[in-house]
């Protein structure tokens, strides 16, 4: 095995279609008009020496390295600001430039430490490969002059030029004294990432990089995403890892296990030790970039705390018990067995996690469904973007967002709805900043002012602060002002939509009630602003939606997502580049754990299951009957279990007990049942109602595919063994189902999508050799589209005509009033994801180390609350209690938390109310009162007694 | 909350959810959603419900469940 090379082309490439002819050192090159001369010799293989430029920044010309020769022209331009034109004959070496570059390298070289050595960047340092390229021999100036390398000179004397190294960041330093002011950081930092937490402080010799206002990287406004440090040409910025282990020696091309975004990550690998993960350019999704989840917290991989022996126990107050592989399956078959044979074949399910690979939850329902002979399967889609699959469903007649992540950057308007992406889908924010300074508009919709509203040369046109829970009002209101102000797509909708609908349906957005005023008096927002943002997103051009989870966890979650299905139909925004609605999924493989069959009435690729033909299919196929009724959702599990009729759970990866909805519920049906199998990486909250513990395997300890919020397939490729004695989650499922006795002899995921895409029309020509070829497809994938779809319902919608569906908002029922006078919306962070099961076991804790609740100055003045104080929150459902937050971010009447750390206990006070259509649940709205406190509730103390005690492993018995 | 209450919001909700589109066409589609997803037991818990009067149902939802269960007196007589 080796390194995966990427060539580094040093200017980005030009989207331009005329194309340019010219000579360099004797070889004709055709380029598109706008690339490079750099560029254009490194595509016939001639690399030009250079320093400040890489291709995933513009070029600065600041280094003076690629200097060339054109025949005709005076001086000596750099090669980088030089744009390719027809018949320029170039010359990249001569005796001149030759002594040039030697010049320049003579000088950075004078003002660079000698340690080669035992440099971090040591075999991977441009610097070092200039010298090396220009034959730097000699440096006639020496060492003691005027320079930041050395903390003092030679007689004892300070050196004020030199600063200390910087180690505040968990994961990477930044050396002042390796920096030869490139600004490629600077530029990362701007360009691709887009927080501008970086500059150059003063001029000439005194220029530094600066993070913030000088301060340390920790302290500045820096997010940690790692693209200053892959810019880094020197070892100034370097991962913490690679000074600690070494330069890697070979590399795999994998997919993050992260969020629904699906960056292509290279895991850089000395043996079966990672190096670091390096985002990779050729990644579809994310283009060369990361965030600090993908990039560098990966480290729980190798955690201590992970879980790498089965282990049984007979009740859940026993401690666990380590055993062979063998005894754990063979409980678990014996137990479904049992508990089926006794309670009813109906008593029994599963959870697919949306964190396994496509191939492991496709098995898990195909256990469930063929094995156990009930359709009780479910995955943690229910908990967020289910309504998106019902919604979309019925409005376009496929489960999925419309359109590529590259869409965006033909976006003149994006309207965000109830999505944080700078914090939940960082990369893919990065490419909305991108297109937002280039001047795109947008509208946000959301009761909480996120980064995007206002940022680093970012300002949202509108904020629409609405209340929480009235999201169908405002877009049904958003509709009126497009059909009574006569912005209607009528073309569009003529040709292709459902006339009859359209007609019914505008005559009921443009009745009065749902106008801006009529409604502004329980949304909170502004009518004036409201008609501006509906105006701008019909008129403003190409026009995109991307929502997320403030959309769908609502009773109305469905409806809102056809609201917005109905607002891109109505304004022709969708089947193009540019526009669409695209749902930002929460999870990296929900997508693809919705297309699994992993909805208990459905089979894969969205099949009812009571479809005779379908299912007769995947009867045949699987050699099995199965049940036409729709099974069990997660909820109703829950419901079913407390009730009685519903025994055994088989879970993979999923942690209900701390992410789902109403915790003494959740856990009041856990303990109802009598075989608790969780299958995870860590004993997770719900392990502790568990009676059988299987150890999983992480995303770099297996093969398999992931699919992501654009719908595309990618690859996840194992590079380590796993450290559960060698089972990756799909063979462990496997045995399960061996044990119970199913004739399952997979022996590589492969054959698995292989059986997906044999019982799967749009996946019919998927395969792990399509995805190795292409590196990624978007599904659908079969012989309409044979090379997949990046944009669906280009020339007619996958059910035919689009869906006008009326959509009259509802309040919810969960309502405030002299108890509960205020509103509790929930969130995430940039630094920990989901139930944090992952990120809280890695040096990410240094940005957020608990969950706080904002509160508005106003609210918080009037019950005595300053910032730090402990604060209790009481709903209807429960109480729990956390530290304050004091911010004008959220409107007075809201307050907001997020859920990352289990000691928080957030979801004991959420509701068990939910989406109408789903039971997607209500996490987004919750009446609550807030009061000062001690500290922890006497909850959180005997529940945190409680998973201490339901942790212990019993010590192994000696031998007799 | 009984169990009974909770198949009661919920068949609630999704009248609420079709009644805009009338009652002649809400009816049938508030019937096949209760059929297409929920579980037989679900459906049999407010069915029992049902059965035992349907308190607390939306006229919409009742007229929907009557739909997808014919009372047991009905069946009885055609029996």
């Amino acid at each position: 095995m080796t390194l995966v090379n990427e060539i580094d082309y040093g200017t980005p490439a030009s989207k331009s279609e005329k194309m340019v002819t010219l000579t360099i050192d004797g070889v004709e090159v055709t380029v598109p008009e706008g690339t490079s001369i750099m560029r254009a010799a490194m595509e016939v293989g001639t690399k030009i020496p250079k320093l400040c430029a890489t291709d995933s920044v513009e070029a600065f010309g600041s280094c003076r390295l690629c200097l060339v020769e054109i025949e005709g022209r005076a001086g000596t331009p750099a090669s980088c600001t030089t744009p390719a034109m027809n018949g320029l004959v170039v010359h990249t070496q001569n005796s001149r430039l030759k002594q040039l570059r030697r010049g320049v390298m003579e000088l950075y070289i004078s003002d660079h430490p000698l340690d080669c050595l035992t440099c971090a960047a040591n075999g991977d340092c441009e610097l070092q490969d200039m010298a090396g390229a220009v034959g730097l021999r000699d440096v006639r100036y020496g060492y003691d002059g005027a320079n930041h390398v050395f903390a003092k000179a030679k007689d004892g004397t300070a050196n004020d030029a030199w600063m200390p190294k910087d180690t505040s960041n968990p994961y990477f330093t930044y050396d002042p004294s390796k920096c030869i002011v490139c600004n490629r950081c600077v530029r990362a930092c701007e360009e691709v990432q887009g927080t501008f937490a970086l500059t150059i402080a003063g001029r000439g010799f005194e220029s530094r990089v600066a993070a913030g206002m000088s301060e340390n990287f920790l302290d500045s406004e820096c997010v940690s995403c790692g693209a200053c440090v892959q810019a880094c040409p020197t070892a100034t910025l370097s991962e913490k890892s690679l000074i600690d282990i070494g330069q890697p020696e070979h590399s795999v091309v994998t997919t993050c296990a992260y969020c629904g975004v699906g960056c292509s990550f290279k895991a850089e690998m000395r043996g079966e030790e990672v190096v670091r993960m390096v985002p990779y350019k050729d990644g579809k999704a994310n283009r060369g970039h990361s965030c600090v989840k993908g990039r560098f917290a990966w480290g729980y991989a190798t955690h201590k705390e992970r879980i790498t022996k089965p282990m049984v126990r007979d009740k859940i107050t026993d401690p666990w018990r380590e055993t062979t592989w063998e005894e754990a399956i063979g409980r678990v078959a014996s137990e479904f067995k049992r508990i089926q044979f006794q309670y009813g074949r109906d008593a029994v399910g599963g959870i697919t996690s949306s964190r396994c690979t496509n191939e492991e939850t496709f098995l898990i329902q195909k256990l469930i469904r063929a094995g156990f002979g009930v359709n009780n399967v479910d995955t943690c889609a229910r908990v967020c973007h289910s309504p998106t699959g019902y919604g979309l469903k019925t409005a376009f007649g496929t489960s999925a967002g419309t359109q590529d992540f590259d869409s965006v950057e033909d976006s003149d308007v994006m309207m965000v709805i109830g999505a944080n992406p700078t914090d939940g889908h960082p990369v893919f924010a990065s490419r909305m900043k991108k297109r937002l300074r280039e001047g795109a508009k947008l509208i946000v919709v959301d009761p909480r002012r996120i980064d995007l509203v206002r940022s680093a040369h970012i300002e949202a046109a509108h904020h629409l602060p609405l209340l929480p829970g009235t999201n169908v009002a405002v877009l049904t209101a958003m509709a009126h002002v497009i059909v009574t102000e006569g912005l209607v797509n009528e073309k569009f909708v003529r040709e292709r939509c459902e006339m009859d609908e359209f007609q019914e349906w505008a005559a009921f957005v443009a009745e009065e009630r749902h106008s801006p005023e009529a409604t502004a008096k329980f949304t909170g927002v502004d009518p004036a602003e409201l008609r501006a943002a509906a105006r701008l997103y019909a008129t403003g051009g190409n026009a995109a939606i991307y929502y997320g989870l403030g959309v769908t966890e609502h009773s109305q979650g469905s409806t809102t997502v056809m609201a917005i299905a109905n607002l891109a139909m109505v304004t022709g925004n969708l089947g193009r580049r540019g526009v669409g609605v695209n749902p930002l999924r929460g999870q990296n493989n929900v997508q693809g754990a919705c297309d699994m069959g992993s909805f208990p009435h459905e089979l894969s690729g969205y099949r009812h299951i009571s479809d005779d033909t379908t299912r007769t299919m995947f009867e045949e196929f699987w050699g099995a009957k199965l049940n036409p009724e729709p099974g069990l959702r997660i909820p109703n599990m829950l419901d079913a279990a407390v009730e009685g009729t519903f025994k055994a759970i088989y879970i993979q990866g999923e942690d209900i007990l701390q992410s789902d909805p109403n915790t003494s519920h959740v856990s009041a049906g856990l303990a109802a049942m009598e075989c608790v199998v969780v299958q995870d990486l860590f004993l997770n909250e719900t392990a502790n109602y568990a009676h059988v513990f299987l150890p999983g395997s992480t995303f770099l300890e297996k093969d398999g595919t992931f699919t992501n919020a654009e719908r595309r397939i990618q690859l996840v490729r194992k590079v380590m063994t796993p450290r559960n004695g060698g089972y990756a989650d799909w063979e462990i499922t496997q045995l399960i189902a061996k044990a119970v006795g199913l004739d399952w002899n997979y022996t590589h995921p492969s054959q698995v999508m292989d059986e997906i895409a044999a019982l799967t029309p749009t996946f019919k020509n998927v395969s792990f050799k399509k995805i190795e070829e292409m590196g990624s497809v978007q599904w659908p994938c079969n012989d309409a589209n044979p090379e997949g779809s990046p944009i669906m319902h280009a020339t007619t919608f996958a059910r035919g005509k689009g869906k006008f569906v009326l959509t009259e908002y509802v309040p919810t029922d969960e309502r405030t009033g002299p108890r509960f006078p205020l509103l509790l919306t929930t969130g995430r962070t940039l630094s920990q994801y989901n139930v944090g099961a992952q990120t809280r076991r890695t040096e990410n804790v240094v940005w957020h180390e608990e969950d706080r609740l904002e509160i508005h100055p106003h609210d918080a003045e009037q019950r005595g609350i300053k910032e730090g104080d402990w604060v209790r929150i009481q709903s209807r459902a429960g109480e729990t209690a956390l530290r304050a937050l004091i911010t004008d971010r959220v409107a007075p009447g809201v307050v907001y938390t997020t859920f990352h750390h289990p000691m928080t206990q957030a979801n004991v006070i959420t509701t068990e109310f939910s989406d109408w259509a789903t039971n997607c649940p209500e996490y987004k709205v919750t009446a609550v009162q807030v009061g000062l406190s001690n500290g922890p509730t006497q909850y959180q103390e005997d529940y945190e007694a409680f998973a201490q005690a339901s942790r212990r492993i019993a010590a192994v018995e000696a031998a007799e | 909350m009984q169990q009974h209450d909770k198949l009661v919001m919920m068949a609630n909700q999704i009248a609420k959810a079709f009644a805009p589109q009338g009652e002649a066409r809400a009816v049938p589609q508030i019937a096949q959603h209760i059929k297409d997803f929920w579980d037989p037991r679900m459906r049999r818990g407010i069915f029992e419900h049902l059965d035992s009067g349907g308190a607390g149902l939306d006229p919409l939802a009742l007229a929907a469940l009557r739909k997808l269960h014919p009372t047991p007196q009905a069946t009885a007589h055609q029996a």
